[in-house]
């Protein structure tokens, strides 16, 4: 994997709106975005309703994520262009599912909806329709994706990553200072992993930097090479964002998101925390 | 609590006492503007979190105590306001772009 592979710019994604291959779909932490406007013939996958199991903590299982897509007029050849507001963090988090359902062709729109926006290009609230096709989804890959045992037997052994903001990590704060404090899990991280926030591999306008910065980046913070990596964060979609950096941009190999994250590891009885910075 | 949510999410249910919430306006000539990006950054200028301000040019953060960067960025240009927050006080603060 590389950049040209797994991005796209404003301007390539401007010159095939009209492509009967490529599909634009919005992903948003607010769903009501797409309803005021959105990039013209994009459709919507809600991240709660539609990504998330209705019941159980867990998301959408291989057979849910194929009538998902077939809903949504999505075939297996098609070029998906995900993009989002937040910088991408939700746009990354479904772009991980993607690669988790083994769907060969997708990519992230670079900067997403706010360079789309900061730009001035055109936006409309007009719902696209699809036809329905049947999507075919692949066994969900297991060498992406972390669960809270291996990230145990990762402390003090392999690369953990903590993306959050430094006020989350040091324990101050317990969410995204966009949303209330009020939580149940406690404050602070896992031993060992070191504090790289998903916002130092973006520029201002929500693109990313480039291949140099974000090496030298991982690079200064100490992530090993050799080693396995975990990047995590408060629910799954910033540390997608840092996984995307990590795995399809840099092409590092053995890189796991643990969408259970700080509202999962923060939960459990009896694990180590560090708190500070 | 009947009021529209400004700056993002509904304050409904939200206990505001126990809260470090800035919130404001970014505004030019006067005017407000819709759907600019702030971001808040803490004391050593790291990011800690971002929002779109409303149709009204309202935004909001959930902080903690202490000094903050507010940094507004639009199709029309950016500006930045310093402020302080307090636990169970909101503070409004405006941000202004230069005309």
């Amino acid at each position: 994997m590389s950049r040209a592979d797994v991005l796209v710019d404003a301007s390539w994604a401007e010159s095939h709106l009209d492509d009967p291959k490529v599909v634009f779909v919005e992903v948003d932490e607010d769903v009501s975005a797409y309803d005021k406007n959105h990039i013209p013939g994009a459709v919507r996958l809600d991240w709660k309703t539609e990504l998330q199991d209705a019941v159980k903590r867990d998301f959408v299982d291989q057979d849910q994520f194929a009538t998902l897509l077939g809903g949504k007029g999505i075939s297996n050849d098609a070029t998906v262009v995900l993009y989002g507001g937040n910088n991408n963090w939700f746009a990354a988090y479904a772009y991980w599912y993607f690669k988790l359902y083994g769907h060969s062709d997708v990519k992230l729109l670079d900067g997403g909806r706010k360079k789309w926006e900061l730009d001035s290009r055109n936006l409309t609230d007009e719902v696209p329709s699809r036809e329905a096709t049947t999507y075919t989804a692949q066994p969900a890959r297991t060498d992406i994706r972390a669960f809270r045992d291996e990230v145990i037997a990762a402390i003090g052994a392999q690369n953990l990553v903590d993306v959050r903001s430094p006020d989350e990590f040091s324990g101050k704060l317990l969410a995204p200072a966009h949303l209330p404090q009020e939580q149940s899990q406690r404050g602070g991280h896992i031993p060992t992993a070191v504090n790289v926030p998903w916002s130092k591999a973006a520029n201002d306008d929500g693109t990313f930097k480039s291949d140099d910065e974000l090496t030298k980046l991982y690079g200064d913070a100490g992530l090993d090479d050799s080693k396995d990596t975990i990047a995590y964060c408060r629910i799954g979609e910033r540390s997608a964002h840092t996984w995307f950096v990590l795995h399809e941009i840099l092409g590092h190999q053995n890189v796991k998101n643990y969408d259970g994250s700080w509202t999962e590891y923060g939960s459990l009885v009896g694990v180590p925390i560090e708190v500070g910075a | 609590m009947c009021s529209p949510p400004v700056g993002g999410l509904s304050l409904d249910g939200v206990d505001v006492n126990k809260e470090s919430v800035i919130q404001g306006t970014v505004t030019r000539d006067g005017q407000p503007v819709a759907s600019a990006y702030v971001r808040l950054l803490d004391a050593s200028d790291e990011f800690t979190a971002e929002v779109v301000t409303s149709a009204t040019g309202h935004f909001r953060f959930f902080a903690r105590p202490g000094q903050w960067t507010l940094r507004a960025l639009s199709s029309q240009g950016g500006g930045e306001a310093r402020v302080v927050a307090q636990q169970g006080q909101a503070v409004d603060v405006e941000v202004t772009i230069p005309a």
